[in-house]
């Protein structure tokens, strides 16, 4: 299968999405990415029971306090899908990609 | 375990205003355990407060340390060496482990990078409850393990009050009453005549900072304190 989505995003790959830690997609942001977003299985179908669960909380916690600071809290966000939709992870990067450039370049860039 | 919550932000970007190079400590023990204070919790505060001050053009320098206790001088004595090249401390750990630290460099501005809560249990990941307001003379013996002076809302050594309803405490239906508790508790364990007992009241009066010395320990400079 080959999809666009859109050469600006850059994959880590994890093993669950409950490794993702907020101080991951915080560094993310305190490096200068103008978003991150995690990809998680589907609510109800992680093989580590609430991973995705614990990564939505996180998620939500570091717009929290990205807001907090003063930087838009929708430059992070969290998907969901099944593994074997492949052009859903291209719409939503694209729709992720979509998002960020209407908030514009990381703010702290100009600093 | 001491149990407490990280301030808001902007309280704890406020305190830091003048300042250019800041320490941020963390205590390894209780607040750690209750993901407020330890190593991560530092690293989450230092990387916000470098983004602040980042946007407001004015970037902070920020050291990150987190000790195994900062209630204790045998720790502490680590940060001896670095405190000296910062402007100030912000300490995440508990109310006594910062005003440690504080006396411990009186010349430098410590602030609480947390707001010292309870003492209590875990119930979940990330989720705590109070238990013990450490009174100095526990009544759990009587009470069937049931804290009154925690769990009851006016604190009554001897209970229940005329408030007590249906198992709930008359502030609020979602409220159990503590006293219903240790009644249904201790005639579960056949000890029911110990609600009976009296407790003399708490002499809450001109409290002043209690001191332990455990059996054992005594000294001719701790006891002199006495
Ligand atoms: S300083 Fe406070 S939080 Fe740290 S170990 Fe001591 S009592 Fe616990
Ligand atoms: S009676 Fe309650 S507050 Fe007092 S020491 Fe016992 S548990 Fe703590």
């Amino acid at each position: 299968m080959r999809l666009d989505y859109p050469s600006n995003i850059k994959i880590i790959r994890v093993p669950c999405t409950g490794k993702v830690d907020v101080m991951h997609l915080l560094r993310a942001i305190q490096k200068g990415a103008d978003g991150v977003y995690a990809v998680g299985c589907l609510e109800g179908a992680c093989h580590y029971n609430e991973g995705n669960l614990r990564a939505r909380e996180r998620v939500n916690h570091v717009r929290r306090l990205l807001e907090e600071i003063g930087i838009e809290g929708d430059r992070v966000r969290m998907y969901n899908l099944s593994s074997g939709e492949g052009p859903t992870f291209a719409a939503y990067a694209r729709e992720m990609a979509e998002n960020i450039k209407m908030l514009g370049p990381n703010p702290l860039k100009k600093h | 375990m001491i149990v407490a919550k990280r301030k808001p932000f902007d309280e704890i970007k406020d305190f830091l205003k003048d300042y250019k190079k800041v320490l941020t400590a963390g205590c390894g023990t209780c607040v750690a355990v209750c993901l407020a204070g330890g190593e991560k919790e530092v690293s989450v505060l230092n990387a916000e407060l470098d983004m602040a001050r980042r946007l407001d053009n004015k970037p902070i320098e920020l050291g990150a340390i987190t000790i195994e206790r900062q209630c204790d001088r045998e720790y502490l004595e680590a940060l001896d060496s670095m405190v000296e090249g910062y402007d100030a401390v912000l300490s995440l750990a508990c109310g006594a482990g910062i005003q440690f630290l504080a006396e411990r460099y009186p010349e430098k501005p410590v602030f609480p990078g947390v707001d010292t809560t309870f003492i209590g249990v875990n119930q979940d990941v990330g989720w705590y409850e109070e238990r013990c307001r450490s009174c100095s003379s526990c009544v759990l013996g009587m009470t069937a393990g049931i804290c009154p002076v925690t769990m009851c809302a006016k604190g009554l050594y001897n209970g229940p009050c005329g408030g007590t309803n249906k198992g709930s405490c008359e502030i609020s239906k979602d409220q159990p009453c503590a006293w219903y508790m240790i009644y249904e508790r201790l005639s579960k364990q056949n000890r029911l005549d110990n609600i009976l007992k009296i407790t003399p009241v708490q002499d809450w009066q001109n409290q002043k900072p209690r001191t332990v010395i455990q059996p054992g320990y005594k000294t001719s400079e701790n006891s002199a304190e006495k």
